[in-house]
C-alpha cells in the first residue's frame, strides 16, 4: 500500500498543480485544433487522463536523465518541466517550439531536458532508449533512461529486440507502459489486458526477458509516483531495466478518430461531484480520472479546499492562456526553412 | 606510401578511429563478409575486444540502440556485415536516424556509421547481393559514402567516425576487400563530398562507384590499348555528392558513362545520368550510358549471375557505344 503521508503537503500540491497544467494544455490543443481553421491540420493525440502516469514518472526523474516519448508526448514534455509557451508553439508548428517548429504535435522534444526524440512511430522510440542507457553504461554515469509508450508497443519487433537487449546487457532503462487499450470492465473480468495481443498479462512478457515488473493504478497520482520511484530507483543503483505498466482507463473523450470535449473544458465541481458531469464522463470521474480521484483525495485529506484548488485552476488557466496566444503571436517557419537542418 | 589491401586499409582506418576517440564504439564486428579478408579485421577483436559489444541476431534494435547512444555522446560504428540485414532495421536508420536532425530542426545529431558490404558476392542470390546505396541516397539526412580504393577506405572511414556528426551508411562490397592500392598513412580524414579523378582522360568520361571503380580502371587500361582515353570519376560519396567534379569532367570529354552495381531503376547510375543531362547536357556529343544492373533480383547460379554483373566488359561495350555515336 502506499503511504500517502510520505508526500509532503507541497508535494501534493505541487502534483495538483503539474495534473491540471497539463489538462488545460490540453484542452488548448483540441482548441487549437477545433476552433481555428488549419492550424492543426492532421491528427494529434492528446494526453487527458494519463496525467498522473507521466507526472509521476517524471517526479522520479534527475534533471540528466533521458527521456523518450510518442506521438502523445505533450503531457510528458510539460511534465518533464518543459514550458507551456515552446510546447503549445511548436503542437502549432511556430519557429519558437523546442523543436523550432520542425516537428508539429508528433514530436515535440526538448534535448534541454534530454527529450532527444520523440517517435511518431509506434516502438519507434524502444531501441533509442535502450541506446542512450547503452551510451550511459559505457560512459559510466549514474543517468537513467526512462522511455514512454502505449500498450500497442507490444505488438512491434522493436520492443522485443530492445527489451532483449537491454536486459542482456543489464542496461539503466525504465519501461513505462501507459496501457490506455482497454476499459476498466474487460480487466476487471481477467481478460486480454488488450484487444491485440496474445499474451495474458502485458507485465508476462518483459518478465519472461528476465525483466522485473510492476503494474500500478494509472488514476492513482500517489500510487504512480511511488512506483516510479522505486523503479528509477532501482534502475539507477544497477540492477538492470525495469518496467512499470501504468494502468489507464481511456478518457471518452479519446473514443473517436480525434479528441472531443465531451461537455466542454473540464469543471472542477465534476471531480467533486461525478453526477454533475455529462452522462458519457460520470464512470470515468468516479473511477478512473487522475485528476478527480486526486482532488478528492486532496479535499478529503484536507490538504487543499475546493477554494484552493479554484484558485489555482485558475492561475493555470491564466498561464495556458498566456502561452496560447504566445504561440499563436509566434512567426510560423518561412518557406524556404524546409531546406535547413537536413545535416549537422 | 604503403601498398595494402582494401582489407587492410579499411581495418587501419577502424583501429585508428578507435585509438583516436574513446567515444567510438563497435558493434559487431563482421566486416570482411565470408571471404579470406576476414582474417585481416581479427585486429579488432585481438586489440579492441573491450571496444565491441556483440549483438544478438536484431538488426532493429541493436541499430536503433547505436542511433540512441550516438544522440547521447557515443560515436557508434556498426557492422551490419550483408547490406539486406539492413533492411531489418530500416525504421531506425531511414526513420529516426535519418530524420533525428531535421526534426529537431537541427539540435540532435546522430554520429553513427552503418557499415554493410553491398552487391554481387558470388551465390549470395537473391536474399544477400542487394545493393541498396539507392535506397539510403533517397532518405534525406543519412550520408551515404561508397569508397571503391583502399586509401578512400580508410580516410572515409575516419571522416565519418570521428569527424562527422551526421548518420552515414558506409557501403562496403565484398569483392573490394582483396583489391590493392597505395595507402599514405600519414594521410588524414578525407573531405565527403570531393570526388576523386581515379585516372585522366580526353575522350570519355566513365563514373564509377564503390566496386565500379576498380572495374572502371580496368575497362580504362584495355580501352587506352585500343586508343580510347578514358577519364575515371570515382564520386566516393554519394550524399554528399560533388556534382561539379563529375560535370567539369564530361565538359572535357563531352561523352559519358555512369557505372553503379545496383539496378537502374532509379539507381544511383540513373541519378547520376539525371544530374549530367540537367546540368552538363550542353556538354554532351552523345547520350549518356548507364552500366548497372538490370530490374531483377540477383540469381544464384554463375551463368545468371554474371550475366547481370555489371562488369569491364558492359563497360568496355558502353563506352565504345558512346564513342561512335
Amino acid at each position: 500500500m502506499i503511504q500517502t503521508q510520505s508526500y509532503s503537503v507541497e508535494a501534493r500540491r505541487k502534483f495538483l498543480e503539474q495534473m491540471l497544467t497539463i489538462r488545460r494544455a490540453e484542452e488548448q490543443v483540441i482548441h487549437f485544433a477545433t476552433d481555428h481553421k488549419d492550424l492543426i491540420r492532421g491528427h494529434y493525440h492528446v494526453y487527458i487522463g494519463q496525467e498522473a502516469s507521466g507526472i509521476g514518472a517524471c517526479a522520479a526523474l534527475a534533471p540528466d536523465d533521458y527521456v523518450f516519448t510518442t506521438h502523445r508526448n505533450h503531457g510528458h514534455v510539460i511534465a518533464r518541466g518543459g514550458e507551456l509557451g515552446p510546447v503549445l508553439a511548436e503542437i502549432i508548428g511556430r519557429t519558437t517550439g523546442y523543436n523550432r517548429g520542425r516537428g508539429g504535435t508528433f514530436h515535440v522534444i526538448a534535448p534541454h531536458l534530454g527529450i532527444l526524440q520523440t517517435s511518431g512511430v509506434v516502438g519507434g522510440c524502444m531501441p533509442l532508449a535502450a541506446g542512450a542507457a547503452f551510451s550511459i553504461r559505457k560512459r559510466g554515469t549514474t543517468q537513467v533512461s526512462l522511455v514512454f509508450f502505449g500498450d500497442g508497443v507490444l505488438e512491434e519487433g522493436a520492443f522485443y529486440e530492445a527489451i532483449n537487449m537491454a536486459s542482456l546487457w543489464q542496461l539503466p532503462v525504465v519501461f513505462v507502459c501507459e496501457n490506455n487499450g482497454v476499459a476498466r470492465e474487460l480487466r476487471k473480468s481477467g481478460q486480454c489486458p488488450t484487444s491485440s495481443l496474445a499474451a495474458k498479462q502485458l507485465t508476462d512478457i518483459p518478465n519472461a526477458f528476465s525483466i522485473p515488473s510492476v503494474i500500478v493504478d494509472g488514476a492513482d497520482m500517489l500510487a504512480v509516483a511511488s512506483a516510479m520511484a522505486d523503479a528509477v530507483s532501482m534502475v539507477r543503483r544497477g540492477a538492470g531495466p525495469v518496467f512499470v505498466e501504468t494502468r489507464i482507463t481511456r478518457w471518452p473523450g479519446n473514443a473517436g478518430t480525434f479528441p472531443v470535449l465531451i461537455g466542454g473544458d473540464y469543471r472542477l465541481e465534476w471531480a467533486l461531484s461525478p453526477g454533475s458531469a455529462p452522462q458519457e464522463l460520470q464512470e470515468w470521474l468516479q473511477h478512473s480520472d487522475p485528476v478527480a480521484l486526486f482532488i478528492r483525495s486532496l479535499v478529503a485529506d484536507r490538504v487543499m479546499t475546493k477554494p484552493d484548488v479554484e484558485a489555482m485552476d485558475a492561475q493555470i488557466h491564466q498561464a495556458v492562456g498566456e502561452a496560447a496566444r504566445f504561440a499563436l503571436e509566434s512567426p510560423a517557419p518561412k518557406a524556404e526553412f524546409a531546406l535547413d537542418h537536413i545535416f549537422a | 606510401m604503403k601498398e595494402m589491401t582494401f582489407a587492410q586499409a579499411l581495418a587501419l582506418g577502424l583501429t585508428e578511429c578507435l585509438d583516436r576517440d574513446p567515444r567510438v564504439t563497435l558493434f559487431n564486428s563482421s566486416y570482411g563478409g565470408l571471404t579470406p579478408y576476414r582474417a585481416t579485421y581479427g585486429v579488432l577483436r585481438e586489440k579492441y575486444a573491450d571496444r565491441i559489444t556483440e549483438t544478438p541476431i536484431s538488426e532493429l534494435g541493436y541499430c536503433g540502440i547505436a542511433v540512441g547512444a550516438a544522440m547521447t555522446g557515443l560515436r557508434p560504428i556498426v557492422a551490419l556485415a550483408t547490406a539486406a540485414f539492413s533492411f531489418e532495421a530500416w525504421p531506425q536508420i531511414v526513420n529516426e536516424a535519418a530524420v533525428a536532425c531535421y526534426g529537431s530542426g537541427g539540435q540532435v545529431t546522430a554520429p553513427v556509421v552503418f557499415h554493410m558490404l553491398a552487391g554481387i558476392r558470388g551465390a549470395g542470390a537473391v536474399q544477400h547481393s542487394h545493393a541498396p546505396q539507392a535506397m539510403f541516397c533517397n532518405a534525406p539526412g543519412l550520408q551515404v559514402v561508397a569508397p571503391g580504393s583502399p586509401a578512400d577506405a580508410r580516410g572515409l572511414m575516419r571522416t565519418v567516425a570521428l569527424e562527422s556528426n551526421n548518420p552515414t551508411v558506409f557501403i562496403d562490397h565484398q569483392r573490394l576487400q582483396g583489391i590493392t592500392g597505395q595507402v599514405d598513412e600519414n594521410a588524414g580524414s578525407m573531405p565527403l563530398g570531393v570526388a576523386d579523378v581515379k585516372r585522366q582522360g580526353g575522350d570519355v568520361t566513365i563514373v564509377a562507384v564503390s566496386i565500379m571503380v576498380p572495374r572502371a580502371l580496368e575497362a580504362a587500361e584495355a580501352l587506352a590499348r585500343q586508343g580510347i582515353s578514358a577519364e575515371v570519376v570515382d564520386p566516393r560519396t554519394l550524399v554528399p555528392l560533388d556534382k561539379a567534379t563529375i560535370l567539369k569532367s564530361v565538359a572535357k570529354t563531352g561523352r559519358v558513362v555512369v557505372c553503379d552495381e545496383s539496378q537502374l531503376t532509379c539507381g544511383v547510375a540513373s541519378e547520376l545520368a539525371a544530374i549530367i543531362a540537367e546540368e552538363g547536357f550542353h556538354s554532351l556529343k552523345a547520350p549518356i550510358r548507364r552500366v548497372g544492373i538490370p530490374n531483377v533480383p540477383i540469381p544464384w547460379h554463375q551463368n545468371e549471375e554474371d550475366f547481370i554483373t555489371p562488369t569491364a566488359d558492359k563497360i568496355i561495350a558502353a563506352v565504345k557505344t558512346v564513342c561512335t555515336t
